[in-house]
């Protein structure tokens, strides 16, 4: 019984025996890059290789696709608990197995703030009911989100976080972020940065420079992150944790992370696809799905984060998907919060740096799957026999056309919307179930 | 120009500047009538949107639209969409259902106008939007060199002030470049934003080069609210460093003219003594402001909606100007 999957159709896999046929299987994680199968069963992956050819397996044709490790997103807001009308659980982990994401590291800026175990649990207690997708929360580094005092660290790593990071709360200052990052290293986990003077930024909304001079809109110079990255990766050396900075979007950011790796700081990095690929040119209509902290840049440092990703000294690519209601972003540009949506476009968006030579696909798939995993110390990442078989498959040439009303996150804050995308996620796998086919929608694990 | 949005100076072409002056020149006249009207927008509503208060172009505008028997009503709105709880789109649509005939919208960030503008069906007309564009402005500024030189190919145009905050500046900046004339800005550098030099402009941080041969000297409005953002230290300070008087003046050209586009703080940026006194032609700017006003007015709101037929200008021009 071959089935190929993008005829759609009934595909009521899972629980048995699944054998995925004929695709290229790329595996950064074991240095793989074939045509493969891969054989499921009972929920993990018991073998690959070429030309398998078990008994009474269910087959999936995925001649044309990339057979891909479930990618893992370091870096999403599923506004839960709180501000469900944003996202929850249920539509965030849709939208994530929608964009081949398999497991989704959730940040601590809900309502509540994720800065007490009983919210971690909550947070997993939910995803469990609703989510497709594994849900990885990442707890508060201070209580609420205040720069002040640590969180009970070594609780929340027990209660399921794992990292800790007060986000777009900055903490200023440097003596809290020294106990942070010190203590860190009881929790086992990392301290995720979203690099930013706020001071420097002051009202900045876009990128200091040209474009910002034209459009008169107040601007935010590369100079706030560079100077925090500085600090911060100095903050690493000293204490010995692991520093992991969000979103880097600057040449001198990508710099910092450079050196202080050569010296041998545990300091992890990663790139969002916006930042990859749009330039602050994407705000001259004023469009306030562009708004994003930190703000899309001039091309040269567009370039430069590219490079920093190409070379490894970026490890990954991490979606920063932030969902805010249509109403809320129809407002003054200085007003509309920071954040586009991205689970659902990132694979499709970050293909360009295969098309454009940045990436080769084995090292695209790196920095989308292998590389977060190891960030935060996750199983997965990779298609070795044994491991849970979070699987997806890819085909890098079909163009389809972005909407995000019909997409599965509850939000539409996108600069993507409406467009013609290349590269899409034909189905996604969790643990040998398939939850996501392009055609059929998502079904919970 | 009929339906046409006219958001910024950025937008237009030298020759719709140059229509839009010589349609001004010819406004100027009406103004000197004894009964200072025409019926050329005659059942036409305009709408004068302002979510920051500004009397003097507010004002102006009016009086254009009466001068050309238009219906104006003012639609003071104080505060932003947020702390309203209403979204611009929401504004927008309201607006949209009261069936105007043009928009003219100020607000205090910039690009609220362009954002309007793709929802309205009416033209909308930019009367400044944040630091970015006050197209108006820097056509009458241009309207007032033409009557002053009879030129504005191959001047010399010194802004002087708080370039990054002034929408003032970047109309101007386009405006004259487009038309021929070297633009130079000039400030401490706290106020002169980065890149500037892309828009085509020579920076200066020093007043006496920036002004040397100058045709125009247009000193901008120094907000006090700067103060603390830490832009420059003291009122005092400014004054005796960028603060225009007499005696800097004597750099640039003999016949140099000086402008503002109010209000003036005296003796902060331009010196008392210059303030009433030519060269100084601040009120001439603010005669030609209506002028201006009306011209723009007519251009865009002389048929009802966008994309509609252009209604022949000449007919409008002869019959009724």
């Amino acid at each position: 019984m071959t089935r190929r999957v993008d005829e759609g159709g009934r595909l009521a896999l899972g629980g048995g025996r699944i054998l995925i046929r004929g695709g290229r299987l790329l595996d950064p994680a074991q240095e793989r890059d074939g045509e493969l199968d891969c054989l499921i069963e009972d929920g993990r992956i018991v073998a690959v290789d070429r030309g398998i050819a078990p008994e009474g397996a269910e087959i999936v044709d995925a001649a044309g696709c990339w057979v891909v490790p479930g990618l893992v997103d370091l870096h999403a807001h599923l506004r839960a608990p709180g501000q469900e009308y944003k996202e929850d659980l249920g539509s965030g982990g849709a939208a994530a197995v929608a964009g081949g994401f398999t497991q989704v590291a959730c940040m601590a800026n809900t309502d509540p703030v994720n800065d007490d175990p009983s919210v971690t649990k909550y947070i997993l207690d939910r995803a469990e009911k609703e989510s497709p997708a594994r849900i990885r929360p990442i707890a508060a580094a201070t209580r609420g989100l205040a720069g002040q005092v640590m969180t009970e660290m070594i609780a929340l790593r027990g209660a399921g976080a794992v990292a800790f990071s007060d986000d777009g709360a900055t903490i200023m200052d440097s003596g809290v972020m020294r106990r942070v990052l010190e203590y860190s290293t009881l929790a086992g986990a990392p301290v995720i940065v979203h690099a930013e003077d706020c001071h420097l930024r002051g009202h900045g909304v876009v990128h200091e420079g040209a474009v910002a001079t034209r459009l008169g809109l107040p601007g935010n110079p590369a100079m706030a992150e560079e100077l925090m990255v500085a600090r911060d990766v100095r903050l690493a050396q000293w204490t010995g944790a692991h520093l992991h900075v969000a979103h880097v979007s600057t040449a001198g950011a990508v710099e910092a992370i450079r050196r202080a790796r050569e010296a041998g700081v545990r300091v992890t990095a990663e790139v969002t696809p916006h930042h990859l690929t749009l330039t602050d040119a994407a705000t001259m209509d004023f469009d306030t799905s562009t708004r994003v902290a930190p703000p899309l840049r001039s091309p040269e440092h567009v370039e430069a984060v590219r490079r920093g990703l190409a070379e490894g000294v970026i490890d990954a690519i991490a979606t920063d998907h932030a969902p805010h209601a249509t109403y809320e972003k129809e407002v003054e540009f200085t007003e509309a919060p920071p954040g586009m949506i991205g689970l659902e476009t990132a694979v499709a968006v970050s293909l360009a740096l295969v098309r454009e030579g940045c990436l080769s696909p084995l090292e695209l798939v790196r920095r989308l799957s292998t590389n977060p995993a190891r960030v935060l110390g996750l199983e997965g990442g990779s298609l070795a026999v044994g491991l849970p078989a979070d699987v997806v498959l890819i085909d890098p040439e079909r163009a389809w056309n972005y909407d995000p009303g019909q997409g599965f996150s509850k939000s539409r804050n996108s600069p993507w919307a409406d467009q013609r995308l290349v590269g899409r996620v034909l189905a996604t796998f969790v643990a040998g179930r398939l939850v996501f086919h392009h055609e059929r929608g998502v079904s919970n694990r | 120009m009929i339906g046409r949005d006219i958001l910024g100076i950025e937008d237009l072409s030298r020759e719709d500047i140059e229509l839009i002056l010589e349609t001004a020149e010819r406004m100027q006249e009406i103004g000197t009538r004894e009964v200072k009207k025409v019926p050329t927008l005659r059942g036409r509503t305009l709408i004068n949107l302002f979510f920051e208060p500004s009397t003097r172009t507010q004002t102006s505008f009016e009086i254009a639209g009466k001068r050309l028997a238009a219906d104006v009503v003012n639609f003071s709105v104080g505060s932003s969409s947020v702390t309203k709880r209403e979204t611009l789109l929401d504004t927008a649509k309201t607006l949209d259902a009261m069936d105007p005939d043009c928009v003219i919208v100020r607000h205090k960030v910039a690009g609220v106008p362009h954002r309007l503008a793709a929802v309205l069906g009416a033209p909308v007309i930019n009367a400044g939007d944040g630091a970015h564009e006050h197209p108006s402005q820097a056509l009458l500024d241009m309207l007032t060199v033409k009557e002053q030189k009879g030129r504005l190919e191959g001047l010399t145009v010194t802004i002087v002030g708080d370039i990054a905050h002034s929408r003032v500046a970047r109309s101007n900046i386009h405006g004259f470049s487009k038309l021929g004339a070297e633009v130079r800005v000039a400030g401490p550098p706290t106020m002169i934003p980065a890149g500037i030099e892309t828009l085509g402009v020579k920076r200066y941080t020093n007043l006496r080069e920036a002004i040397e041969g100058a045709d125009v000297v247009m000193a901008l409005r120094i907000q006090m609210e700067r103060l603390e953002g830490a832009c420059f230290p003291s009122v005092r300070e400014y004054a005796a460093t960028f603060g225009l008087d007499r005696a800097k003046l004597r750099y640039a050209k003999e016949d140099a003219i000086v402008m503002h586009p109010g209000p003036v703080n005296r003796g902060v940026e331009l010196a008392h003594e210059l303030a009433d006194h030519r060269p100084s032609v601040i009120l001439d700017q603010v005669r030609n402001g209506v002028a201006l006003r009306m011209a723009l007015l007519y251009l865009v709101a002389g048929r009802r909606r966008k994309g509609e037929a252009e209604a022949s200008r000449a007919d409008i021009i002869a019959g009724e100007a």
